[in-house]
């Protein structure tokens, strides 16, 4: 069965979350993903919670058995000459470099493009940093959490005290991860039309102001500094998180006109404030919301968030539970729509992972496989990929190139 | 060789309202695709009665959310419940490679937009849907915003992080409108492999996209925490899976750190002077910093009370610490770092003049994004698309009155 990628081969230096997330996609729509980490160096999430039965171990790893799952792995210790000559014949025969290390490694190592277009003239390669490989920040250390405050994410989520709070897990990350996927493609589109590759340097800081023009035109146009306002919107009014029966437990409501008030008053057993000259408009909705809420939270308080939610979509107004991963990985919808994956894991056994945020009607199956264990493909690789006789890769990993 | 678009020879018809499409769209325009966005006739797309408006005058040419979606695109008007707007409709998806939508599945049908419909049309055209819940499943009908797909992705549950009292501080959506930006660039993300799935089948394809999915796929650690350890991140934390989240008070304002390997935690001992109390047992590792970050916090804000936040992050990443001020909107506009990137440009718009915005978030080598026109007024190029149609002058003044545009 084919896949949108078969016969690309992407050599993929990437680690962390951004990078991988972005060569996870690929491979999962058929690209060749040979990852290439080291047992001296193994890739960040090799050695993080959570483990499989709180059980260490490089392969036991949940977060980066999700963001590495479908790929090949091999070793390579960049420090050694050889490997760095190995890492040049898996670029030879592959499609696209992606690579996310701090400013000047590549260069360091003779893997910056202008080498490797030597070596392969139509390599696309994807460099990704968090401010950009050039400017005063070019250097700069980041991971995606903490570009949320560099890029002002942080700063317009939070409570109406105003105080910054921010996102307390990932987001632009796998945001990065996802638009990688996307110019890499281009990069792939433009090469089948025209046989030119090409280097494509992308900043996360940009990509995440790139998500964010309402406060930025705000300023720009304005002057305005936007601050954080909690759930509220605009304009909509109800439009917050209410709290629900069990230990903290929120449904989100948003109400977006007139005709949804009313429903959302019946569905509540209010009809009578349909006509409270309070909440009979929408702008008197929206300032007087402060009034508003602790009315509709008497009401959501006796029911679970799903059922809040479920009452009020059957009523015809937009609500939805506030979930906890947890709730996530069992949701019936998800469950349903196939976005958790199950997965068996030679080490870990059988799990569930997030899945692929899209269905494409083509792509029926896509290429789902477990993480790969450290080295797992080395024999692969360097035998059958690269062609070396067993006995010189036996030799490389005694030299401690292949490590 | 000649600069040229990566994606020039798509040809992208947008019907959407609001963001995911078209942010979906944009990406794709910006790389120079052909899109023609079409918007319902006197109306427009909600995106114009959306704030910030250009010196808070809500004119339909002036939401600053508007203009940056939609630069680069060509703006017609069609109005499908009309049967004159539907044939033209009609007439540009034959044309076209893709249609990007983004209406509730039963509205979709009911306009005869869905892609079983389309496909007999053009049988190569990719229609990609986007969604709250997705093409089918339980939820499949029920109505979204913003606020309802950040929470039901699951990532709202983490937001902010480091919550005192969870009964006076829910579960936050994030500024702005994440979800549906993160939706949208599934979408083209999506839309790339479709448009590759075809060139292997020469079928067209259909692409569907959650906005729930695209959200919950960034909360894949918090996932793997429940089905690896059953555990659940409490809000009560501050540093969830990753070590992030943990805001540090500046004398001005806040920087965040994120100290996990122990060659950048000795960096920041010796920033601060190295103080007696970071060499204790307590502190030896990132999990018991993480672990007793109670503990720790008010330490560190001995020394950083005592700096700007500026101060701060430029000593701490000289010295490869990842750290960084938290910026209002002003800062993040006004950096250096991204006035020496280029990446906000200037673009003259006949209502509101000239203004800044931002641009693309890459650099491609061999075909730069440019940016080729401002974002359309309503209908701007009804008569340059349906001449491009076969119809006449004398023609747009009927289709005019009949309000078919």
């Amino acid at each position: 069965m084919t896949l949108p990628l078969d016969g690309i081969r992407v050599a993929d230096f990437s680690w962390v979350l951004a990078g991988p997330l972005c060569t996870k996609y690929l491979a999962t729509m058929g690209a060749e993903v040979i990852k290439i980490e080291s047992f001296d160096r193994p890739d960040y999430y090799r050695n993080r919670q959570p483990f499989a039965d709180g059980i260490p171990g490089m392969n036991r790893a949940g977060s980066f058995n999700t963001i590495n799952f479908s790929k090949k792995d091999c070793t390579l210790n960049l420090k050694h000459p050889k490997a760095v000559a190995l890492t040049k014949e898996i670029i030879e025969i592959s499609d696209v470099v992606v690579e996310n290390f701090a400013g000047g490694v590549m260069e360091r190592l003779g893997l910056d493009y202008e080498s490797l277009k030597k070596i392969k003239p139509d390599i696309i390669m994807m460099s990704s940093s968090g401010l950009g490989k050039e400017g005063p920040g070019k250097d700069f250390v980041a991971y995606g959490t903490t570009l949320h405050a560099f890029t002002g994410l942080t700063g317009l989520t939070g409570y109406e005290d105003g105080e910054p709070r921010g996102i307390g897990g990932t987001w632009v990350d796998p945001v990065t991860g996802t638009i990688e996927a996307f110019a890499i493609m281009a990069a792939l589109h433009h090469r089948s039309k025209t046989g030119e590759g090409q280097l494509i340097d992308l900043s996360m800081a940009e990509v995440q102001i790139s998500l964010m023009p309402e406060a930025v035109m705000d300023y720009i146009m304005n002057g305005r500094v936007q601050k954080p306002r909690a759930n509220q919107d605009d304009w909509m009014a109800p439009h917050a998180c209410y709290p629900c029966k069990g230990e903290d437990k929120w449904v989100a409501i948003a109400v977006a006109n007139d005709e949804e008030w009313e429903a959302l008053c019946k569905a509540i057993g209010k009809p009578e404030l349909v006509n409270d000259a309070r909440f009979a408009d929408s702008l008197s909705r929206w300032k007087n919301q402060k009034e508003l809420d602790p009315i509709i939270a008497q009401w959501t308080q006796n029911y679970t968030h799903y059922e809040a939610a479920a009452i009020l979509q059957r009523a015809g107004v937009a609500a939805g539970p506030s979930l906890d991963p947890s709730e996530v990985a069992q949701d019936p919808h998800l469950l349903k729509r196939g976005y958790i994956v199950t997965l068996d894991h030679p080490e870990v056994g059988v799990r569930q992972y997030a899945g692929i945020p899209w269905k494409i009607s083509g792509v029926p199956k896509p290429y789902l496989k477990h993480a790969p264990l450290i080295g797992e493909h080395n024999e692969y690789v360097f035998h059958e990929l690269l062609g070396l006789p067993t006995e010189e890769v036996k030799q490389l990993m005694e030299a401690g190139a292949i490590r | 060789m000649q600069k040229r678009n990566a994606l020039a020879d798509l040809k992208i018809v947008e019907y959407a309202n609001f963001i995911s499409g078209a942010f979906c769209a944009k990406l794709m325009a910006d790389l120079g695709a052909e899109v023609i966005k079409i918007e319902p006739p006197g109306i427009g797309d909600q995106a114009r009665r959306s704030e910030p408006f250009f010196k808070d005058v809500p004119d339909s040419d002036g939401s600053g959310l508007f203009l940056y979606l939609n630069m680069n695109k060509y703006g017609i008007t069609l109005d499908l419940k009309n049967a004159l707007g539907t044939k033209i409709f009609h007439q540009l998806i034959k044309g076209a490679d893709i249609l990007i939508e983004n209406w509730p599945p039963s509205v979709a049908k009911k306009l005869g937009i869905d892609y079983k419909t389309l496909s007999k049309i053009n049988p190569r055209l990719i229609v990609t849907s986007i969604t709250p819940f997705g093409q089918n499943g339980p939820y499949r009908d029920y109505k979204a915003t913003e606020l309802i797909s950040f929470h039901t992705g699951g990532i709202g549950s983490r937001t902010p992080g480091g919550v005192t009292d969870p009964l006076k501080e829910p579960p936050l959506k994030a500024g702005g409108h994440q979800a549906e930006f993160m939706a949208g660039l599934a979408g083209a993300t999506a839309t790339m492999f479709a448009v590759f799935a075809r060139a292997a089948s020469g079928k067209g394809q259909h692409v569907d996209v959650s906005v729930q999915e695209a959200v919950a796929s960034t909360t894949f650690g918090d996932i793997a925490n429940w089905t690896y350890e059953r555990k659940v991140t409490p809000r009560t934390t501050e540093f969830g899976m990753v070590g992030g989240g943990g805001l540090i008070p500046a004398k001005d304002g806040y920087v965040t750190v994120l100290g996990n390997q122990d060659y950048q935690w000795n960096a920041l001992v010796e920033l601060m002077g190295n103080p007696a109390w970071a060499k204790e047992e307590r502190f030896s590792s990132f999990i018991s910093r993480i672990e007793r970050w109670s503990e720790l916090k008010p330490l560190i804000m001995q020394w950083t009370t005592q700096h700007s936040k500026e101060e701060i992050y430029k000593a701490c990443q000289a010295k490869r610490v990842p750290c960084y001020a938290v910026n209002r909107i002003d800062e993040v506009v006004q950096s250096e770092q991204l006035a020496f990137r280029g990446f906000f440009q200037e673009i003259e718009h006949p209502k509101v003049g000239r203004l800044r915005y931002p641009t693309t978030p890459y650099k491609f080598s061999a075909t730069p994004p440019q940016i080729r026109k401002r974002a359309p007024l309503l209908g701007e190029d009804n008569a340059e698309i349906l001449v491009k149609l076969g119809y006449s002058k004398e023609d747009l003044i009927k289709i005019r009155e009949a309000g078919a545009i």
